[in-house]
């Protein structure tokens, strides 16, 4: 204060201060000059039957555009006062990235602060131009935000409203008031960018192409997350997502993996390779980027060196059950891993030299490098599960002998079988998958200058920028090409957006809507492709059913063809006699009831060769039904 | 009767009276028409509000903040958000400064205009508080306009504003100001240059500069003493290191001084919200801040305070690092005004003068409980 007093003392002394008004005393008649306004036409409104002209943004009842809220109840945590509970509704069941839940807000509690409406994250809730409501009943003020869009009469025109009448039941229709501002918003859109390999470097080689976020990118990316948990939904497996990222935020990555491990014994893989069906229901990916759940997966997983130290787990008292498993892709080594924290002692049989099965395979090394699956999978065994390498069940070892020499037998073989185009020539194509795993665990195959690979899937995308790599490999400085032939549109494209817009980085052609026709040979020696226009790849009914327009052709030169164009399962070990009892579903998967057993008792199936997803994250969620179902079964015993 | 020989008597002035200033009530010793003694009684309106804010979120509390004081709201908004932002190290943007500070001087004016009401009232004068009340009004109608509401505006809050000004927001605030700096000739015929009320008011209710200091005086009652306090000037925050306005002041330190202090503020006011419209930056007016639901405050303590209405409000805020205060407290200019300040004044002070005393020091009686 000295200070302030000092300044005043010299503005004293100068004399600047000023004193504005007089102290002089008026006039004794000023006052009625007061008298003017009596002329004057009054500001103030004949109520009710004028009205003041109501804000364009004014903060008044709630509105809700039911069809685009996803339930995520972010309002309803947000209301400073408890105002809003998320209410059940009839209709339509919750899907992924929907919950079957609207906010009710009560407006004995509601501030009308608007908070609700800064942290929706469809935008779907908006405060109203309406404010005025006149019930006797005091249960009427607690009300399902609504809106003219879900055909409620309570919105009515213009003309129609009356003032008399005006309550939560009869509101005027288009009258939205406070609404969602991006700009303005409690959202945070933007993802942290992951650091990538640039295009043209990493064309050059198998590096990993996505380098992983630091620990300060992945705490600030996990703490975008609202923790409204339509991911977990989302999720096959259903992981406790909200839980790990937070986890992340809190820069505990110890504890983030020990919540990834209790539905996924698979965090490397799956931070890598994962379908990520959860981001597609992230609330945030509505108007923006959702969080970048898949890469902080990976965080955790990299981040922990040590799993058996950070995760603390220890196989089950040990029950004297016996469980085999078929398989050591993701599937296996789930079940395999689920069924030893339950004492259960498993036996894993794989054909392959090493378990992963076909992560193993399939996805390239710039994607999944084998250091991540190794990390994985050489826990699990640590747990105490055996392998049985090079073992081929149905000829190292039967399938019947299994049975009996076990209590229980998981399948979880996948899809090793590639299918076939039926086209001309055909012998001379190489299939996806023998060429995937070569090129993954060697020999590297020899490629050829100009590739055609058929098909717009994945497993096409990964055959393409395989061949981009080792073209630039064997052909240092020389002109090669990469092409790849699908059925299906850039808009019907089977392969996820993100593959599509890398391989187009790396110099990938694509030749969408053409199906093959035939290889055509020039003596010996491959000389392209012909191909021919699609009309339409899928029927009314939307079954896979190609037609084309055999008139419209097209010929693609190129010294190699590699077919990409699905997988199919080959189920030959199952002696016949058993086979008959094997049960199907209609789209020729295996049937498994709620307990993933097979139609052949004490049999249980997951994977590729149930489910239709045909990823990672599925096959695990069928590990978890099954080995829930082979412990019930084999402790009712 | 000589003075001696009357009874003492003790007279409720509130909660239940017309010419109190909210739920709020005075105990008078009197001696005839003489207060021999004055006791304030705060209580009627506690509302917890430092409690409850240290439950909720930091983002959760901000729609809190303005129910201190109805009458000057966008004060405590403002200090909260300036408080949470130092200690979380948030950046506003420059537009949303000048918008804060238009915000903050309406809100001078709103609150001006209805201690104009009150005021006038006390003395018996009914038709200044008319035009007041009226005035006022067009300017809830602005904030109504700006931020969809008229009284509680919720609308600054930590890393800026709620919204950008919307469209023909500037003309229209211009057409009210402007309309409001005429009518200040006609509130000065019929009030502030009325002889009634210069006789009623001159010597009343006299305190000196230095018993206003050591009491806690801020504003226009600490102004009215001569000392040019004020802390838009002495530390300046939101936009107005860069804006050009004057300290009103009055040496007499009385019921007078006080008034014409407020009065020439509202000229001040006006001229601020004209510099501001006309040298508005553009840009955002509002830096996210961390998402609602993952906010966590790294440990400290803040005090943040500003010139509102009525003097220095100011938050002392304590965070231990979780995602909400630790504790929080709010200093209110009306609490020294309210209770020290008004139970020295009344002392001597006669009967027909307690309510205009009263509202000469701008009590506001819901910032002095909480």
């Amino acid at each position: 204060m000295s200070q302030v007093q000092e300044r005043q003392r010299s503005l004293d002394q100068k004399g600047e201060r000023k004193e504005k008004v007089t102290q002089q005393r008026g006039s004794i008649l000023a006052p009625f000059k007061a008298l003017k306004y009596l002329f004057k036409k009054p500001w103030t409104y004949c109520f009710p039957f004028e009205q003041r002209p109501v804000s364009p943004r004014l903060r008044g009842f709630h509105i809700n555009d039911l069809d685009e809220c996803t339930g995520c109840g972010n309002c309803a945590d947000i209301c400073p006062n408890d105002a809003i509970t998320m209410t059940e509704i009839p209709g339509p069941l919750p899907e992924p990235g929907r919950k079957n839940e609207r906010p009710t807000i009560d407006y004995g509690r509601c501030c009308f602060c608007g908070l609700c409406v800064d942290i929706c994250p469809p935008g779907s809730l908006s405060l109203s131009r309406d404010y005025v409501h006149i019930d006797h009943a005091t249960d009427s003020f607690t009300v399902m935000a609504d809106s003219e869009k879900s055909g409620n009469e309570a919105f009515v025109p213009d003309e129609q409203y009356s003032l008399f009448k005006a309550s939560l039941a009869h509101r005027k229709q288009a009258n939205k008031g406070f609404a969602s501002d991006l700009a303005y918003s409690l959202l945070n859109l933007e993802r942290i960018e992951m650091p990538e390999v640039p295009a043209e470097e990493r064309r050059l080689s198998f590096i990993e192409m996505v380098r992983g976020y630091a620990e300060e990118q992945a705490r600030n990316e996990a703490s975008r997350c609202l923790e409204c948990r339509l991911c977990e939904d989302a999720c096959p497996a259903h992981l406790k997502i909200s839980d790990y990222v937070k986890a992340i935020w809190q820069s505990d990555s110890q504890e983030a993996l020990r919540i990834i491990f209790q539905d996924n014994p698979l965090p490397a893989i799956c931070g890598r390779i994962c379908m990520k069906h959860c981001e597609e229901a992230c609330s945030l990916a509505l108007r923006g980027e959702p969080v970048a759940i898949r890469w902080l997966k990976r965080f955790a997983a990299d981040s922990v060196s040590d799993y058996a130290g950070a995760l603390g787990l220890k196989p089950g008292k040990p029950t004297g059950k016996k469980v085999a498993i078929i398989g050591a892709g993701a599937s296996g080594l789930t079940a395999a891993y689920l069924l030893r924290l339950k004492g259960h002692s498993v036996t894993v049989f794989e054909a392959m030299a090493s378990s992963g099965g076909m992560m193993r395979i399939g996805p390239p090394k710039y994607r999944l490098p084998a250091e991540a699956i190794d990390k994985d999978v050489d826990y699990i065994a640590s747990l105490g599960v055996e392998f049985r390498f090079n073992t081929r069940v149905g000829k190292d070892v039967l399938f019947e002998q299994l049975l009996d020499n076990y209590d229980a037998v998981y399948i979880s073989i996948g899809m090793q079988r590639s299918r076939k185009a039926r086209i001309e020539n055909e012998e001379r194509a190489l299939m996806a998958l023998d060429f995937l795993r070569q090129a993954r665990l060697g020999p590297v195959p020899k490629v050829g200058r100009e590739i055609i690979v058929i098909g717009g899937g994945n497993v096409a995308m990964d055959v393409a920028r395989t061949c981009v790599r080792l073209q630039q490999m064997q052909y240092p400085g020389q002109r090669t090409v990469t092409k790849t032939v699908s059925l299906e549109s850039w808009d019907e494209m089977p392969a996820s957006q993100e593959e599509i817009d890398e391989a187009r980085e790396e110099g990938v052609e694509f030749n969408p809507s053409w199906g093959p026709k035939g290889i055509v040979l020039e003596g010996d020696r491959i000389k392209g492709l012909a191909c021919k226009a699609v009309r339409a790849v899928f029927d009314e009914q939307g079954r896979f059913n190609p037609t084309f327009y055999e008139d419209k052709t097209m010929f693609l030169d190129g010294d190699m063809v590699i077919e990409a164009i699905g997988q199919t399962y080959d189920l030959s070990f199952i002696p016949d006699n058993l086979m008959q009892s094997l049960e199907f579903t209609e789209r020729r998967k295996v049937k498994v009831d709620e307990n993933g057993m097979t139609s052949i008792p004490r049999v249980f199936a997951g994977g590729d060769i149930v489910n239709l997803n045909l990823d990672a994250v599925t096959a695990i969620a069928d590990a978890k039904r099954a080995a829930e179902g082979i412990d019930k079964m084999l402790m009712r015993k | 009767m000589p003075e001696t020989e009357q009874r003492e008597l003790l007279l409720y002035f509130g909660p239940q009276h017309p010419g109190m200033v909210g739920n709020f009530s005075i105990t008078l010793n009197v001696r005839g028409d003489r207060v021999v003694k004055a006791t304030a009684n705060p209580g009627y309106l506690h509302r917890g509000f430092e409690k409850m804010m240290e439950y909720r979120s930091w983002m959760q509390n901000f729609p809190m903040c303005c129910r201190i004081n109805v009458m000057d709201p966008d004060p405590y908004e403002m200090v909260y958000a300036m408080a949470v932002e130092r200690l979380c190290g948030l950046e506003v943007p420059p537009r949303a400064h000048y918008i804060r500070t238009i915000v903050l001087e309406m809100s001078r004016l709103t609150s001006h205009l209805a201690w104009l009401w009150a005021f006038a009232n006390m003395l018996g004068f009914d038709t200044p508080g008319q035009w007041s009340i009226g005035d006022r009004d067009l300017i809830l109608d602005l904030f109504d306009l700006l931020t969809g509401g008229r009284v509680y505006h919720i609308y600054i809050w930590p890393g800026g504003v709620r919204r950008d000004l919307p469209d023909g927001f500037a003309e229209r605030a211009l057409e009210v100001i402007e309309d409001l700096a005429r009518r200040l000739g006609d509130y000065d015929d019929l009030f502030f240059e009325n002889r009634l009320f210069v006789s009623r008011t001159r010597g009343i209710g006299k305190i000196d500069r230095e018993t206003a200091i050591a009491l806690g005086a801020t504003g226009p009652v600490l102004r009215a003493t001569g000392l040019a306090y004020d802390l838009r000037k002495t530390e300046p925050y939101a936009a107005y290191a860069s804006l050009n306005f004057d300290v009103p002041t009055r040496q007499e330190g009385d019921s007078y001084s006080r008034a014409m202090v407020i009065r020439e503020e509202i000229a001040q006011s006006i001229s601020i919200i004209k510099q501001c419209l006309s040298a508005m930056p553009e840009g955002p007016g509002f830096a996210q801040p961390p998402n609602p639901f993952k906010w966590e405050a790294p440990p400290g303590a803040v005090y943040e305070r500003i010139e509102a209405a009525r003097g220095e409000v100011g938050v002392f805020l304590v965070s231990n690092g979780g995602n909400k205060p630790y504790r929080i407290h709010f200093r209110s200019p009306s609490f020294p005004h309210g209770i020290l300040i008004l139970e020295r004044l009344l002392e001597g002070a006669s009967i027909a003068d307690v309510g205009h005393i009263m509202m000469s020091l701008n009590v506001a009686a819901p910032e002095i409980d909480r």
